[in-house]
């Protein structure tokens, strides 16, 4: 098996270094790839769209469909992942645990019995409850807000630099993904449960096919954002920049809520407990 | 001999993709455990991924992003000046994607593990054998 494995990849690798020599020279501006439309691009983006930059207008504007069912795939994967792993029937077990934070005494409380009360003092455990680490918790405490808005200018300010809402999101999904590593699955329940994740996930998706769905109210073909200079009261390649920012916008919330989300059923196997 | 060593160059990056994909697909065929086929799975997709934007590389260009952006009216957009954005593009949207079916992939093996309690291929294939 191993011999045959290296015998087709080395078969492949050989055809496809001898297809190279074909290739055009690394850097080359006449390089078929960079002929046909991408010259227009660059050229037309500005007085088209007015986003400088280009990798933006293209993606949220020109190929504005080809996004939005990538955007749809992300969704998809989500709930994928929701129906695979999501264990909805869970048999409540016998006895609860509850750790007294400032003592770091446990209760065990019989099934029937009165939980403590919702307080600070109180938090609920597993049976595989492992310590926390201080300095993972206030320094994860301190990265967290930070990046937060680090991932809200990196989508705000997409039109302008690298950035939008895939990376955006991704980072803002990551922010709260390292909140949930450094303390425990149930406190960022408590911070962003499932059900918001699961709805920020549609919502994101909503924001962009709405987006699209103005347009025709306002008369235009779906996604084409020059409609839309009726609502902002601005001329139509000025609104076609403040589409994109709105398609963007959608793309980062799904692509944030799908990070959590997945990050959610993955670490506790779809029982949402103590998770990692 | 110049020229030699200037083809060499100039296809090197294209040979190390060829060997990062070499690494992943052998990773694909030959492992038994199925996370480290995942693994492989997502060497494939950066070696491809790396591909395309070397696809998009032009010499003495910059990043596709208009300089001075709104008062560039007075100054022509040269296509040469800036590098081709399309290979950007698809790759942002491959790059998300490609984690996005990542967690599929790891919600299915989680799966699968819970149900043979192992992620080894050929003992789950003993497995559906003995059934």
């Amino acid at each position: 098996m191993k011999s045959l494995a290296l015998f087709i990849v080395l078969l492949f690798g050989g055809l496809l270094i001898y297809c190279t020599l074909d290739f055009p020279l690394w850097g080359d501006p006449q390089a078929p790839a960079s002929m046909h439309v991408s010259p227009r691009y660059i050229e037309h983006v500005m007085q088209e769209t007015s986003v400088p930059n280009i990798v933006t207008a293209v993606l949220a504007d020109y190929r504005g469909y080809d996004t939005m069912f990538e955007t749809i795939v992300i969704f998809a994967a989500g709930v994928a992942c929701l129906f695979l792993l999501r264990v909805f029937r869970r048999t409540e077990s016998e006895t609860q645990l509850y750790r007294h934070v400032p003592t770091g005494i446990t209760l065990r409380i019989v099934k029937g019995a009165e939980p403590p009360r919702e307080s600070r003092e109180f938090e609920r455990i597993d049976l595989m409850w492992v310590p926390y680490d201080l300095i993972i918790k206030t320094s994860a405490r301190l990265i967290v807000p930070f990046s937060q808005i680090f991932a809200l200018y990196v989508i705000a300010h997409g039109h302008h630099s690298p950035g939008g809402g895939f990376q955006g999101g991704v980072i803002l999904g990551a922010s709260i993904i390292l909140f949930a590593i450094s303390h425990n699955l149930r406190s960022s329940f408590s911070r962003i449960s499932e059900k918001h994740a699961v709805l920020l996930c549609g919502l994101g998706v909503f924001i962009y096919a709405g987006t699209g769905a103005l347009s025709i109210f306002l008369g235009s073909n779906y996604l084409d954002y020059g409609a839309l200079s009726q609502i902002f009261g601005v001329d139509p390649v000025t609104a076609r920049s403040h589409g994109i920012l709105m398609v963007e916008i959608g793309v980062g919330i799904c692509v944030m809520a799908v990070m959590v989300h997945l990050y959610y059923n993955l670490a506790s196997a779809g029982r949402h407990d103590e998770g990692l | 001999m110049n020229e030699l060593v200037s083809m060499i160059m100039s296809k090197l990056n294209y040979w190390v993709y060829i060997a990062l994909m070499m690494v992943g697909l052998y990773a694909i065929i030959a492992k038994k455990n199925l996370v480290k086929k995942i693994i492989g799975m997502n060497i494939l997709q950066t070696a491809v991924i790396l591909f395309f934007i070397s696809l998009g590389a032009k010499q003495k260009a910059t990043i596709p992003i208009i300089m001075h952006g709104h008062t560039a009216e007075d100054h022509a957009i040269r296509a040469a000046d800036y590098i081709n954005p399309l290979p950007h593009v698809l790759m942002l949207t491959a790059i998300v994607v490609a984690v996005a079916t990542l967690g599929v992939a790891l919600a299915l093996v989680i799966k699968v593990f819970q149900k043979y309690q192992t992620l080894e291929e050929d003992e789950i294939l003993a497995q559906l054998e003995d059934e």
